[in-house]
């Protein structure tokens, strides 16, 4: 019991990372009608400039505060020069483009940094274990990140929800043209919008930093994950995101967790291990297919975009 | 050139090959041979990819999945059989008449099944879902601790065995790739004409015309997925027996990408352009290095990626019609 729940946590966990990478991407594509493969490089940049400025500086915090702006940069910089051009290619350009814009950026980080991978040690100030659920104690570190990631959350329904900015977004996942029309400065939206995503991106990296290996490729790991949270949650859809990318953390983290050992009430201990670990990095995959026979436009299909 | 030269350019590119292991040796560098030999298999893979994403309009990010898993079945094979160990009761075989034909059929069984889930979409959903199965295919291969699992799993029996063929020799295998190419080649060139082709272009152009004309619009596209499939299948037993290695990474999802490449490179919606972006990718990935090496940019040399990325961004922007387009500039009215 008290190891399942600390596994769901942990998936929780995952699954506000896969939200923060997500959102943006699933904004990006609802409202540009641009699938950015380098998303998740900006989650790598946002890492690595974290674990770069805490190591010199000594503060988690102050390496937190560098990776936000660094990301938003980095995203500006890929909009302004890249994906400006693709809004009106074919999905196929933009693809090709920006699996272009990923080989650069790695080769790019890979000179600057090395091929070791960077590691970051969790704040002395969030060290330490804490019991939130009386008997079950959970790194502080790990609560930091779910509280982070809730606020974050709802920050950004806030944003959408309640003010102009996000008036505009909403209108221009809808229509985008019509918004284009009435006189709205459509091409610094965009941009804005770019570096937002690139924003959440990058915070989700930075925080990942004491918790795994900042490494190149860590983006793309994270990318096709999010790729199955936005099929599941359906695309251009911040609620389906959101659902999704909970899903996909909880069931690939208690898959991982509990699998072998469920598979070993009816199979041999060697075997179970086996299939149990082949089974389980499947898993998120298999819960997609699952998604996609049911419902084939996702959980929260969004009004227009998403065709 | 004009168009109407297509045919005999590809003519002088099949002396050109079938000429080539010898040129190769009389440079005095036969290890040339074994690099071609690698691009006509990348071909076969790049046609196979086209076959869809050209003439049917699905852009399949998990191309490289139906590759790996026919160059896995081709290595699981030889690897029971070596191992001496049976696999479902039976043991393992390295006899090529057998393995080949199993190699592509499970890769169409793979594409067949997970095609008849992606198809369900299209659009970007579908490039999304490509990528996600064949990630799925990649962890699975990565999970099977018995068969090498991150490590891969090295062929120690060799290459398969034909009857009155050996494949051991290099340039034996080379002659195989080629024919296997000149195949496939002209089994797409008839797909194509034929009236299936001719319904899956129409689907590519506007799907719901074509559904409107009561065509099964779901079994056109799956039959070609399944095609496809089960040619990057072929593909894959080429290349196993051609590195008598396998791994994962044959099925990564960057791989998918490079295919993608090939066929962006060479001409999207021809069947000889595969081939020339094949060739083209191939060549830059070993010779880019080895010429900044030479211009002693050592930098660029051990990232030269960082280089063929923007390139890669700069042909998508602006030379769409890849290298095909280049040679064969349209006449009017061709569409």
């Amino acid at each position: 019991m008290l190891l399942f729940v600390e596994q769901c946590l942990n998936g929780l966990q995952l699954g506000i990372f896969l939200f923060l990478v997500a959102a943006g991407l699933t904004l990006i594509f609802g409202i540009m009608g641009v699938i950015n493969l380098a998303h998740g490089s900006l989650f790598m940049i946002g890492a690595y400039v974290a674990a770069t400025v805490t190591n010199l500086t000594g503060s988690f915090l102050v390496g937190l505060l560098a990776a936000l702006p660094a990301a938003a940069l980095a995203g500006v910089i890929i909009e302004f020069v890249v994906i400006r051009r693709l809004y009106d290619r074919d999905h196929l350009d933009q693809v090709l483009a920006t699996f272009g814009l990923i080989l650069f950026i790695n080769e790019a980080v890979t000179m600057v940094w090395g091929r070791t991978p960077l590691f970051l040690d969790v704040p002395d100030a969030l060290k330490g274990t804490i019991e939130i659920i009386p008997g079950i104690p959970y790194p502080i570190y790990r609560i930091a990140i779910i509280a982070a990631g809730i606020l974050v959350a709802v920050l950004m329904w806030l944003v959408i929800t309640r003010t102009r900015i996000g008036m505009l977004i909403r209108a221009g996942s809808t229509n985008r043209e019509m918004v284009a029309a009435l006189g709205v400065d459509i091409s610094l939206l965009y941009t804005l919008l770019f570096a937002a995503g690139a924003v959440f991106a990058g915070f989700a990296g930075a925080m990942a930093g004491p918790l795994v290996s900042v490494q190149v490729g860590m983006g793309e790991q994270i990318l096709i994950l999010t790729f199955v949270v936005i099929v599941i949650g359906g695309i251009g859809s911040i609620r389906g995101a959101l659902v999704g990318s909970i899903l996909v953390g909880v069931v690939d983290t208690l898959g991982r967790a509990f699998l072998p050992d469920i598979l070993k009430l009816f199979m041999a201990p060697a075997d179970a291990d086996g299939i149990g670990g082949g089974l389980s990095s499947m898993l998120v995959y298999l819960l997609m297919a699952v998604v996609l026979i049911v419902r084939p436009t996702g959980l929260f299909p969004a009004a227009a975009g998403a065709r | 050139m004009p168009r109407s030269f297509e045919r005999p350019f590809l003519i002088a590119g099949l002396i050109l090959l079938i000429a080539f292991p010898y040129i190769a040796e009389a440079a005095g560098n036969a290890y040339f041979t074994s690099t071609v030999a690698r691009i006509l298999i990348f071909a076969i893979a790049a046609i196979s990819l086209d076959l869809i994403l050209g003439y049917g309009g699905m852009v399949s990010f998990g191309h490289a999945a139906y590759l790996g898993v026919g160059a896995y079945v081709v290595a699981i094979l030889s690897f029971h059989l070596y191992d001496g160990s049976a696999l479902f009761g039976l043991p393992g075989t390295e006899y090529a008449p057998v393995v080949w034909p199993l190699g592509v059929a499970v890769s169409a069984v793979a594409a067949l099944l997970l095609g008849a889930l992606c198809l369900r979409t299209s659009g970007i959903y579908f490039i999304m879902i490509t990528l996600a199965f064949a990630q799925m295919l990649f962890f699975l291969f990565v999970s099977l601790q018995r068969y090498g699992g991150d490590d891969g799993l090295f062929m120690f029996a060799g290459r398969s065995e034909m009857p009155f063929i050996d494949l051991e020799n290099d340039t034996v295998f080379y002659y195989v790739c080629l024919a296997f190419l000149v195949g496939f080649f002209l089994l797409c060139r008839a797909i194509v004409a034929s009236r299936f082709g001719r319904v899956l272009q129409g689907i590519r152009q506007n799907e719901r015309r074509m559904a409107a004309l009561g065509y099964p619009v779901y079994r056109y596209k799956l039959a070609a997925f399944v095609i496809a499939g089960a040619g990057a299948g072929l593909a894959g037993v080429l290349l196993a027996n051609h590195t008598k290695f396998v791994s994962p990474d044959m099925l990564h999802w960057t791989k998918s990408g490079d295919i993608l490449i090939m066929v962006i490179l060479g001409g999207i919606g021809t069947l000889t352009g595969p081939i020339l972006g094949s060739a083209a990718f191939l060549l830059l990935e070993e010779y880019l290095p080895v010429i900044f090496g030479d211009l002693s940019m050592d930098l660029l040399k051990d990232h030269w990626r960082v280089v063929f990325g923007p390139m890669l961004i700069l042909i998508v922007l602006f030379a769409r019609r890849g290298l095909y387009g280049v040679l064969f500039r349209k006449e009017n009215g061709d569409g």
